[in-house]
């Protein structure tokens, strides 16, 4: 694989409730991201997804843990992200209706990456403007029209457009396509592929759309609670799924046709909610709903195993030692 | 590019025209500021806004010759009252130019900075401002500072600039959360390029709604100010000392007070309509 972009280690994020109670919003992820790939971070609402996505952005900072990017941590507390940086890492939000101000023409909404890292004349940021338009699939006579006037899958290539202007390497996707109808979705998609061979761009895709990972991510996280459950190459994710969480999602995915069924794991029902992120469960957060819990799980927390080339799983069943150990103290 | 843009004022026309009588507000307005500006012209005894005294035709009721008759000094009341639209209209524009400025800055960046220090400084002194009843506030002021019409212009302005905090702290805070403005953040725009290039086109329609309709009323302090002696000092004409000397004289020469009261009803009258048609405009809500 090529080199790191990105990697984050044992990231926690924690946000304080006002009665003394604190949401965990993220406890202890780490994960890296190659240059020029796709990483799917995968997970219900409320899961923390978001909340990695908008730490590594530099959004909150972190509450324990390092976010590196190309060696810098960029989560060490009272570190400022240079403009450079800034420029480098975007972000492509969720809801189009809102990244985007509703007062001014798209020509001006992407003039303010062009306004802040760039020196250039007028007439050079009205060329840069349209090219990037085109760049994207728009027309260039967009830049005179309103966020009103264009729809939301238009919406989202704009800022994906303003996204560019700083040249990024790294762009956080936060769900770029779920508010969007299943129709411009693929555009959206095929655009973002299409400009990642390009540009070698590096993408870290927040969603939980799961089957839209098969076709894009080069590798998929799967994330519970403010914990990573499993990592895998994509291929490997789908055809040999470990984790029983990631068994359970895989064969929620509503399917069409038999071939897709066919594809898919054994039936597995989907049980209960996912527990609040303020009390989490005990040992493994994903006992409470997990068929194969075992006692180990509600006592302890598993811990990442590397079980073959680049698949992690945090699961007390791949963690045979950790069991054997274990069983020999209750035997003592 | 033209053509659309002539299409959004073909739209907006409609809108505003569609409260009826905001289209006469809008003619009151025009007629008044028309009137200010070409005073000195249209008034037939322009002298009379001076230190004049004309004893011979003092106190005559309106006639063709003196349209809204003449005070005690013989004074012609149609002359004064077109002149003392003049610094009516000037202390709107000029108290509201200022305020409006300070307003935005203050309560947007306390909108922008919620549940800070920030915040909590800047709009507790806004509170302060609000709790003091506004006439009040701009008497004692008034009172402290040499009366004449600049000091009661500061007067006028210094109560006036919290409401527009209070209104661009509402916006504020609740536009902060978008994700054009975290956007700008995370790409390291400045706070000026926030506050300017951000926040000010979406609090724009409301401030000048706003704007229009304290036309009407800063008028109408100002009067107030001037009616109990602290704006404009005689024999110079403002449409409150006007009705503070023909008080004296009602009902007999009635002509002296109702003519320059009934100017201040009109006046505030045309910038309401106006200010309704214009929040038609951008669907302001509880103007």
């Amino acid at each position: 694989m090529s080199e790191k972009i990105l990697e984050i280690r044992d990231l926690k994020k924690y946000f304080p409730l006002g009665n003394g109670q604190t949401v965990k919003a993220v406890d202890g992820v780490s994960m890296d991201l190659y240059k020029g790939e796709t990483l799917g971070l995968v997970g219900e609402s409320g899961c923390g997804k978001s909340t990695i996505a908008y730490t590594v952005v530099g959004m909150y900072g972190a509450t324990e843990g390092e976010v590196r990017y190309k060696g810098t941590d960029l989560a060490r507390k009272g570190y400022k992200r240079t403009l450079r940086q800034k420029g480098e890492i975007q972000i492509v939000f969720q809801d189009p209706g809102s990244s985007l101000n509703s007062r001014r023409t798209i020509e001006k909404s992407m003039q303010v990456p062009l306004d802040i890292h760039d020196k250039m004349s007028k007439e050079k940021k009205q060329e840069r403007i349209e090219s990037l338009l085109e760049e994207v699939g728009l027309p260039r006579e967009y830049k005179n029209k309103m966020p009103r006037n264009i729809g939301g899958g238009e919406r989202q290539l704009v800022s994906v457009a303003r996204a560019l202007a700083t040249n990024p390497e790294l762009i956080i996707l936060d769900e770029p396509t779920s508010a969007l109808d299943v129709s411009v979705q693929a555009k959206v998609i095929n655009t973002l592929i299409e400009l990642q061979k390009e540009l070698e761009l590096s993408y870290l895709f927040i969603t939980h759309d799961l089957s839209l990972m098969r076709n894009v991510a080069t590798r998929v996280a799967i994330l519970y609670l403010g914990r990573l459950c499993e990592l895998a190459p994509t291929k490997e994710f789908f055809d040999a799924p470990l984790h029983p969480y990631t068994q359970m999602l895989l064969s929620s995915i509503p399917v069409a046709t038999e071939e897709e069924e066919a594809m898919k794991p054994e039936q597995i029902t989907s049980q209960g909610e996912i527990p609040s992120p303020v009390n989490a469960p005990k040992g493994c957060t994903f006992h409470t709903r997990c068929r194969d819990c075992m006692d180990i799980c509600k006592k302890e927390a598993p811990t990442m195993a590397e079980i073959g080339p680049e698949h992690y799983v945090c699961c007390h069943k791949f963690a045979k030692q950790d069991v054997a150990e274990h069983e020999e103290e209750g035997e003592k | 590019m033209k053509a659309e843009r002539k299409e959004t004022w073909i739209q907006n026309w409609y809108k505003f025209a569609a409260g009826k009588v905001s289209v006469l507000g809008l003619a009151i307005v025009l007629l008044i500021v028309l009137l200010a500006i070409f005073a000195p012209v249209i008034a037939p005894y322009p002298e009379d806004a001076g230190p004049v005294v004309k004893f011979e035709e003092s106190s005559k009721p309106p006639s063709a010759e003196h349209l809204m008759g003449t005070d005690t000094m013989g004074r012609d009341v149609f002359s004064r009252l077109l002149i003392s639209l003049r610094s009516s209209l000037l202390m709107g524009v000029l108290v509201l130019a200022i305020a409006v400025p300070v307003g935005f800055v203050v309560g947007v960046l306390a909108g922008y900075f919620k549940d800070t220090w920030i915040e909590t400084i800047l709009m507790r002194i806004v509170d302060i401002f609000l709790s003091v009843p506004a006439l009040v506030l701009a008497l004692a002021i008034a009172a402290i500072l040499e009366p004449n019409l600049k000091n009661s212009m500061i007067a006028i302005t210094i109560m006036w600039w919290p409401w527009y905090a209070r209104l661009s702290f509402g916006v504020a805070s609740s536009l902060r959360t978008e994700n054009y403005i975290v956007y700008a953040e995370l790409t390291g725009a400045r706070l000026s390029h926030i506050v300017l290039k951000e926040f000010l086109p979406n609090t724009f329609d409301q401030i000048l709604t706003k704007m229009t309709l304290d036309m009407g009323y800063v008028i109408c302090m100002g009067a107030t100010l001037s009616f109990v002696g602290l704006g404009e000092q005689p024999p110079t004409p403002a449409l409150g000392n006007m009705i503070n000397d023909g008080v004296k004289f009602l009902p007999d020469m009635w002509w002296l007070a109702v003519f320059p009261a009934v100017a201040i009803i009109v006046i505030v009258l045309g910038f309401n309509l106006l200010g309704d048609g214009v929040g038609n405009i951008f669907n302001v809500e509880g103007k």
